[in-house]
């Protein structure tokens, strides 16, 4: 049991840590004329933002989704939407009603997040009829209608996507500057990893896990699965609609591609990556993921040729992911015999 | 809009279904027995007819690279059998996602590596170049004929394989108990190696077959794994049967969508909206009906028993 | 010879800064960044233009217009979130003065406002969607290839001209498609008996053939990019419509890329295109011969325009010495004083090509596919968005 703690103690001091660094990053790239890459910075804190709403459902209830770029290109559209009807298009006619766009983030993230988890409530209502691999293939399939929706859709863009002419305005920050829009991914994430450790310590947290583990005995407690499942996969697209309406901010570019299945697999490589049902698992994964792609790309144009065989030692040699790795070398450093 | 042309659309989503069978039928055998999921499947589809083009275009003969492309990416798969897939086999789905995901890297890169980024040329053989008077006034081509009976007749091959013979029976029982087999004394690795290999032979037959339709590229593997998992979803995974059934259904959705959604449209909006809404549309049928399928039946239309 | 590497070596080489045979006493080399794409499906047109780029500084011994260059080659694996980040890369480490290279119109969208309005200049070698040429336009950004909507504008035109009097005319269902309908119609004025949009990536077109042939058309016009075309073209010939009713599309179908993979059911095929191999002109037999050379196989469209971009650069270089003075050389690049591939070219006021188009047939040379020119379509042809934009 202490050991347990311990090792979870642990796990969370390697998280901090983790976090610790991309807070001085800024600081450090400034000293080292590294500016450039506060923007790498952001899309990693991005995607493990995105990665962790995705770890929430499938690391702590089991659930795999494969449709989680609908979530994340819903709230980056929402964003983008709004833009477009400020900047040119004038109001949205909505059943006679007539809606302002806004450039004003206060406005859009919020809603940007409503829709999304509005969005996933819908979907998930449908698809926690099924489970497995049937469950992984029908998020896949409602994904892919959204998809194609908003492809052929001339109104904003289709295929060609849509320009933001300007980050969204977020007073008293100024989110055009690249330190401001930095900080702000690194606040939202913290919360959201806050929030994540809270609800997982939560009864709610530890019903969606007892369902996981063994959905019948919970439901002789008298705890509807259904209805813990769906709470969780509204929440989990909530969250990735945020950082949907981030990365609309950091590209300034919306387009189909953050609706394509191809997102959804890399949010899903990058939790397994760092390993499931671990609190930094997705921020561990993400930059993981992210740098290596980076830095094989920097090296040859064959970058896919050495992060195939990458992946697939990883999932060989190290269970549990990137995270199980860490713990794997803490351990052996211990020199402890527990485990 | 005549009852000949009605016709004529729904022949070609039945050979449309046919292919896509064609092209299932190697993942369902392996999901289905060794509950594997492979998203490398594309890239041994993608092998097969980059190896049957490329032996084509140098001995001119496209039977001859249909008879080197089985072997060839069957060889490939036992490779790749032995060095990773088979410590896959006891993890779960998630880990098998990523390795395989990250075979799919590997694989492409190193077809471009090999055979160059531009398409290659698959013709079909001369004696199938031709078309066939199926239906009055609609000449159809007879290549597309030989892939209705090639699928039909691995359909037919497959069930009989799993349901009258010895190593069917053998795959059957590895897949619902293990140990027992093993302690027959079947050496249960070899026997995976064998149909993780048979499984790759059938995916190259589908990619040499559909390399003279479609085009012979990288990447050509990924747009068809997921209509491929659609087709094995919605029959039931496992299922040989089901997923028959499915690909002909998925096939005439594909097809019937496509021509008679947009005209259907014409009658209330104009022509040039009425054709990107159908189109649109059409585009997301597939997914409606697996999406409706699996509101219904959540495991499927025939769920394998156990 | 450098260029004639293995295929990993030439690209480990691309990744890295190429400053082949740069005089050590220059002063700081002129960096252009090129974002191109290099992996996945569709790179084959991202290598084309890099190897036709690359050339024309190899050409040059690492210099354009007698002025040291570095390139800096980048890989955006078709995805918007990774151009912009490498774009930003680009403009705040490396601090590039030119870029270059993007292939799709979606990633141009996604790029290229943001790289001008930081007063970099942007060449495109393909990318010419509607937006840029029109309301969203701007002085940094030039286009050397075409507007998107010119090779079927021309198409319409020639159809026309060749009085066919109905036509059915197809093409996947997104902007670039349906602009490319809407660019046929534009000169096309005969009936149109049909007018189908496919799905994108599409590879089985048996319900369309089915379609199409029971309308009974005199002209099918398609266009469909990549391995889209070269599905449906072949199985435009399996169902016997070859010869029975004719097949019109713009370049892309046809391109030297791509026909070796269509084959035979191409042959006789009439397209449209600002370049072709046997356009005679010096400048053009020099980039053939030196292409062939350098990599072994026959230049494409795009590695037309990769070379044509960069010479619009060395162009202006020679005029100016450098990017220093930005209003200089954005006049010398307007100027577009080079021996382009295809001669005669200028700019429009919207900084797009204004050229001939060609009409060309695909034909069997020995035993390759390739095209002649069998006619010209427009001469001095502008686009119809340039008055949109305002500079």
């Amino acid at each position: 049991m202490a050991d347990g703690l311990g090792r979870r103690l642990g796990g969370h001091a390697d998280g901090l840590l983790l976090g610790l660094a991309f807070l001085a990053w800024p600081a450090v790239a400034a000293g080292f004329g590294l500016e450039w890459t506060l923007d790498l910075a952001a899309r990693i804190l991005i995607y493990a933002l995105a990665a962790s709403a995705l770890n929430l459902v499938l690391g702590y209830a089991g659930l795999v989704s494969f449709g989680h770029a609908a979530f994340f290109g819903a709230g980056a559209y929402v964003v983008a939407i709004l833009a477009y009807h400020d900047f040119l298009l004038g109001p949205i006619v909505l059943f006679g009603l007539e809606i302002p766009g806004t450039g004003n983030a206060w406005i859009a993230f919020p809603l940007a997040v409503l829709v999304a988890g509005l969005l996933a409530l819908a979907i998930g209502a449908l698809c926690l009829r099924t489970s497995g691999l049937y469950f992984i293939m029908i998020t896949l399939a409602f994904a892919q209608m959204i998809y194609y929706l908003f492809i052929s859709l001339p109104d904003y863009g289709g295929e060609d996507g849509l320009s933001l002419f300007a980050r969204s305005e977020l007073r008293p920050l100024d989110l055009g500057d690249d330190l401001a829009f930095y900080y702000l991914c690194l606040g939202l994430l913290a919360l959201v990893l806050a929030g994540k450790a809270a609800v997982v310590r939560s009864r709610f947290g530890w019903a969606l896990m007892g369902i996981r583990d063994n959905e019948r005995r919970m439901t002789a407690l008298g705890l509807p699965p259904y209805r813990y499942k769906l709470a969780a996969f509204a929440l989990s697209g909530a969250v990735t609609g945020l950082a949907g309406a981030l990365i609309a901010n950091l590209t300034e570019f919306v387009s189909p591609a953050f609706l394509s299945w191809p997102l959804s697999g890399e949010l899903l490589i990058i939790v397994i990556l760092g390993g499931m049902g671990r609190l930094y698992g997705p921020l561990l994964g993400a930059t993981a993921f992210l740098l290596l792609e980076f830095w094989l790309k920097e090296w040859t144009e064959h970058w896919q040729l050495a992060l195939g065989p990458i992946l697939v030692l990883i999932v060989l040699y190290a269970r549990g992911g990137l995270g199980g790795l860490v713990d794997l070398l803490r351990r052996g450093r211990e020199g402890s015999g527990h485990g | 809009m005549s009852f000949l042309l009605i016709l004529e659309q729904t022949l070609n989503g039945l050979q449309f279904g046919v292919m896509l069978f064609l092209i299932a039928a190697g993942l369902t055998l392996v999901l289905g027995i060794m509950n594997l999921v492979n998203l490398a499947h594309g890239s041994l589809y993608m092998v097969g007819a980059f190896v049957c083009a490329w032996v084509s275009v140098e001995t001119d003969s496209f039977l001859l690279g249909l008879a080197a492309a089985l072997p060839a990416t069957a060889l490939v798969a036992s490779v790749v059998e032995l060095l990773v897939v088979r410590r896959l086999y006891s993890r779960d789905h998630l880990d098998q996602v990523l390795a395989t995901f990250g075979l799919i890297l590997f694989f492409n890169e190193a077809t471009k590596m090999i055979w160059g980024a531009r398409p290659l040329r698959l013709d079909p053989p001369d004696f199938l170049s031709g078309t066939v008077e199926l239906l009055p006034g609609a000449p159809y081509p007879a290549f597309r004929l030989a892939v209705i009976l090639v699928g039909l007749a691995v359909a037919l091959g497959l069930f009989l394989l799993v349901t009258r013979t010895r190593l069917g029976m053998l795959i059957r029982a590895g897949a619902s108990n293990r140990e027992m087999v093993s302690a027959l004394g079947v050496d249960i690795d070899r026997l995976y190696t064998v149909v993780f290999a048979l499984g790759a032979a059938l995916t190259a037959l589908a990619g040499a077959m559909a390399g003279p339709i479609y085009s012979v590229e990288i990447g050509m593997g990924e747009s068809v794994l997921i209509p491929v998992f659609v087709v094995i979803v919605i029959g039931g995974i496992g299922s040989i049967r089901g997923a028959f059934v499915a690909a002909l259904l998925v096939g005439l959705t594909f097809v019937w969508g496509r021509a008679f959604l947009p005209g259907l449209f014409g009658l209330v909006l104009e022509p040039s909206t009425a054709s990107t809404l159908g189109s649109a549309i059409s585009a997301m049928a597939i997914y409606i009906l697996m999406a409706a399928v699996l509101i219904w039946r959540p495991r499927g239309l025939f769920p394998p028993h156990g | 010879m450098k260029l004639r590497m293995t295929a990993l070596a030439a690209a480990t080489l691309a990744a890295l800064p190429f400053a082949a045979g740069a005089p050590a006493q220059a002063a700081d080399p002129v960096k252009i960044g090129m974002i191109t794409t290099l992996s996945g499906g569709g790179s084959g047109l991202g290598i084309d233009i890099r190897d036709g780029f690359l050339l024309a500084v190899e050409e040059g011994g690492g210099q354009l217009g007698g002025v040291p260059v570095e390139v800096l080659v980048e890989d955006d694996a078709r995805k918007p979130d990774v151009a912009t980040e490498i774009a930003n890369r680009m403009v705040e480490r490396d601090e590039v003065d030119i870029m270059t290279g993007i292939v799709w119109s979606n990633l141009a969208i996604a790029v290229v406002p943001k790289v001008t309005r930081e007063g970099v200049f942007y060449i495109s070698p393909n990318a010419g969607p509607s937006l840029l040429a029109g309301r969203g336009c701007h002085e940094n950004y030039f286009n050397v290839a075409w507007q998107n909507d010119n090779l079927h504008e021309a198409m319409g035109q020639y159809v026309q001209d060749q009085g066919f009097e109905t036509a059915y005319i197809l093409a996947p269902n997104y902007p670039a498609g349906q602009d490319a309908l809407a660019g046929f119609k534009r000169y096309y004025k005969g009936e149109i008996v049909g007018e189908v949009y496919t799905q994108l990536g599409q590879t089985d077109y048996a319900a369309e053939l089915a379609a199409l042939r029971d309308a009974d058309p005199d002209a099918v016009f398609f266009f469909l990019p990549g391995g889209m075309g070269i599905s449906f073209i072949k199985q435009y010939d399996q169902a016997g419509l070859n010869g029975e009713i004719p097949l019109f599309g713009p370049a892309f179908s046809f391109d030297q890329g791509i026909l070796g993979a269509v084959g035979d059911a191409a042959l006789g095929v009439v397209n449209s295109s600002q370049w072709n191999k046997d356009i005679d002109n010096a400048a053009n037999k020099n980039f053939v011969e030196g292409f062939r050379k350098a990599y072994g196989r026959l230049p494409s469209l795009y590695a037309s325009q990769g070379y044509d971009a960069a010479k619009l650069i060395a162009s202006a270089l020679a005029k100016t010495g450098g990017v220093g003075d930005r209003d200089a050389f954005r006049a010398a690049l307007e100027a577009a004083d080079f021996e382009s591939t295809r001669g005669a070219f200028r700019f429009n006021s919207n900084h797009h090509p204004i050229q001939t188009i060609y009409v060309r047939e695909v034909v069997k040379e020995g035993e390759v596919l390739t095209n002649r020119i069998v006619g010209t379509a427009f001469e001095e042809h502008g686009d119809a968005y340039a008055e949109e934009c305002s500079m």
